[in-house]
């Protein structure tokens, strides 16, 4: 579950700016005229990290939902015996079962997607709906929420999900046994920690002017909370989703390859887990075992680099090219100090005289 | 207690919002820290009451409690002789078609989702109308006392107005409830001078125009002795002077209060000349 954790960080970082500070990262896009009015004139003001984060998702996507629209064989086709090599109509090979690597990787990559993306709604949905109720109303509900949630943080979440999976095995209910009963598991255990962020920012939010003014305007608190509250923590929620998807993602993969994933359905991670169970390492065929890992890496490291590209976008003190552009500045400044101080004396004497 | 009561002159008219032995104490078991102490002032209607003290004196803390936005430690506030201290929801929001507010900062007040037109529609259902007013003849006629123009201001998000033009739609969001009472936090310190005039004769008008009765709050004595027609000088939480505005200001019996008007800049006495 290491790959949800990067949200306590957000939080704590976020813990250490003031509320002025917060806010200007809440307002986001829509705040400075002046950013505005370049959004306007041509493209979002985004890094090359950005790009390069939407590649790699975009890559993963596209494999994952055209792919297997256009490849000539299926996932659950048997053409060719147990690990057999690579070859022209094979590109990668065959896995335990004669099955072809390419199309299952496609079809597990979509379903780990598709986990990711249920697992993180769900996850933030909750996340949020705790964290906006805490931070906003505040006093007892908040302890009573907030203790709630440290429970359920300090519930180790694999011991959950192991529990939670195996008797989803055994359900009646049939959909719970596919990827969407792991994805919904998934969700429920790792909503703490978007709860805790979000109830961080909620609470600065509640304490500004405009919140005030919305009641006196006769505002009931619901009504507050969608209009006043959610669309400041906007790019923040966006943020800890991104980070929710990969989590997910990594949190489906490790228990299916434990075993104790869906178990007629193909991810990422039911890849892994027949590599192991059939010797793919002893046996060299890494085509089994390495592409649903790489993929993993790629997918979970692109969307990292998404969350961290946005906070960049939505957070204009993180961004690189404004510390450059200081910097360049202050060069000048040093170097205009450094002319001044090299003139002649009379001259600054003179200088001061004036200024004087 | 210290107050020097200084009263007497001020015409004796029912007050309209009272105070009585008003008490906030922020945090818990760490540290108490009282920013208004057993504070009693009463405003009496029509008239322009400001609230005098530097920063930390506690007058934003008793405006917002006045408002209902923030509760009371102990004390009482009365609305035309009822207790508001302890109201909530429907009453709540009936007490604040009465009472209302225009905050210190112009662009914190505004959530910058809204254009100025969903700013105010948000207000109608509180909104005190005349008889068979429209809703756009009521926006039209709340911003027309401040001088601006729905075809000119309604499509506006806050960033494309000025800091003036803001204040000003914040005073005609206050109005669209047709308020008895106005509470002016500040209102005009994010002002640069001339606007800071506009709104304050903007006030002044709407006073006498509405028979409002407005509370300002301020730590610009010069303010306070151009609009109000009594003081309160709080420090610390305390009230340490009140009374009509010419004894406070041209007879100040605490040292606080001579103190706070022998900062007041002096164009004759500048720092240039000394």
């Amino acid at each position: 579950m290491s790959g949800i954790n990067p949200l306590s960080e957000l939080e704590a970082e976020t813990r250490n700016t003031n509320v002025a500070d917060a806010t200007s990262v809440l307002a986001g896009l829509t705040t400075h005229p002046r950013r505005a009015k370049r959004r306007r004139s041509g493209g979002f003001n985004v890094s090359g990290r950005f790009w390069v984060a939407a590649a790699l998702v975009g890559f993963v996507i596209l494999m994952a939902f055209i792919g297997p629209l256009v490849y000539p064989f299926g996932a659950g086709e048997k053409v060719g015996g147990l690990y057999d090599n690579p070859s022209a109509t094979h590109l990668l090979g065959t896995d335990n079962f004669g099955h072809d690597v390419i199309s299952v990787l496609m079809t597990g990559a979509r379903n780990s997607l598709y986990n990711g993306l249920v697992a993180g709604l769900v996850a933030t949905a909750i996340g949020v709906a705790i964290g906006v109720l805490a931070g906003y109303v505040g006093g007892w509900l908040e302890e009573l929420l907030m203790g709630i949630t440290n429970v359920v943080l300090a519930v180790p979440a694999i011991v959950v999900l192991i529990l939670i999976s195996i008797s989803l095995q055994n359900t009646s209910v049939g959909f719970l046994k596919g990827i969407m009963g792991l994805a919904l598991v998934i969700g429920f255990t790792s909503w703490p920690w978007t709860a805790r962020a979000v109830r961080a920012q909620a609470s600065s939010v509640a304490t500004r002017e405009h919140i005030d003014i919305a009641k006196l305007s006769g505002a009931r608190t619901p009504g507050i909370l969608w209009r006043d509250v959610l669309p400041y923590l906007a790019s923040y929620i966006v943020m800890a989703f991104v980070l929710q998807v990969a989590g997910a993602i990594l949190a489906e993969a490790s228990l299916s390859m434990l075993g104790l994933g869906p178990s007629d359905v193909v991810s990422l991670g039911v890849q892994l887990h027949w590599a192991i169970a059939f010797q793919a390492v002893g046996s060299g065929a890494w085509w089994a075992f390495l592409p649903p890992t790489i993929i993993l890496t790629l997918v979970s490291f692109g969307l990292l680099l998404l969350q961290s590209s946005l906070d960049e976008l939505f957070n204009p003190r993180l961004r690189r090219g404004k510390r450059k552009a200081m910097k360049a500045a202050a060069e000048r400044r040093a170097a205009a100090a450094a002319q001044l101080q090299t003139q002649p004396a009379g001259l600054a004497a003179g200088a001061e005289e004036v200024l004087a | 207690m210290s107050t020097t009561t200084t009263s007497g002159a001020v015409t004796p008219g029912s007050p309209i919002l009272q105070a009585k032995n008003v008490t906030k104490t922020f945090g818990g078991a760490g540290g108490k820290m009282t920013a208004v102490d057993d504070v009693s002032v009463d405003f009496h209607a029509g008239k322009v009451l400001a609230v005098v003290g530097e920063s930390g004196s506690g007058k934003s803390t008793l405006a917002r409690m006045l408002l209902r936005l923030l509760p009371v430690t102990s004390g009482q506030i009365l609305y035309q002789g009822r207790d508001v201290t302890n109201i909530r929801g429907s009453e709540l929001r009936r007490y604040w078609t009465d009472v209302q507010a225009v905050f210190q900062d112009p662009f914190a007040s505004f959530n910058q989702f809204f254009t100025v037109g969903q700013m105010l529609r948000r207000s109608i259902r509180l909104a005190g109308r005349s008889q068979g007013e429209s809703d756009d003849a009521l926006i039209e006629r709340c911003l027309g006392y401040v001088g601006l123009k729905p075809d000119e201001a309604m499509a506006k998000f806050p960033h494309q107005m000025s800091g003036g033009q803001r204040q000003r739609v914040m005073v005609a969001r206050a109005l669209m409830m047709s308020p008895k009472v106005l509470l002016a936090d500040e209102a005009t310190s994010m002002l640069d001078a001339s606007l800071r005039v506009n709104v304050l004769n903007v006030l002044q008008d709407l006073r006498s125009e509405l028979d409002l009765t407005v509370l300002f709050i301020t730590h610009d004595i010069g303010q306070a002795c151009y609009l109000a027609d009594e003081v309160v000088v709080m420090e610390h939480g305390v009230i340490v002077e009140q009374g009509a505005t010419d004894e406070v200001i041209f007879n100040p019996q605490n040292d606080y209060t001579k103190r706070l008007l022998s900062d007041v800049p002096d164009l004759k006495g500048s720092l240039k000349s000394r």
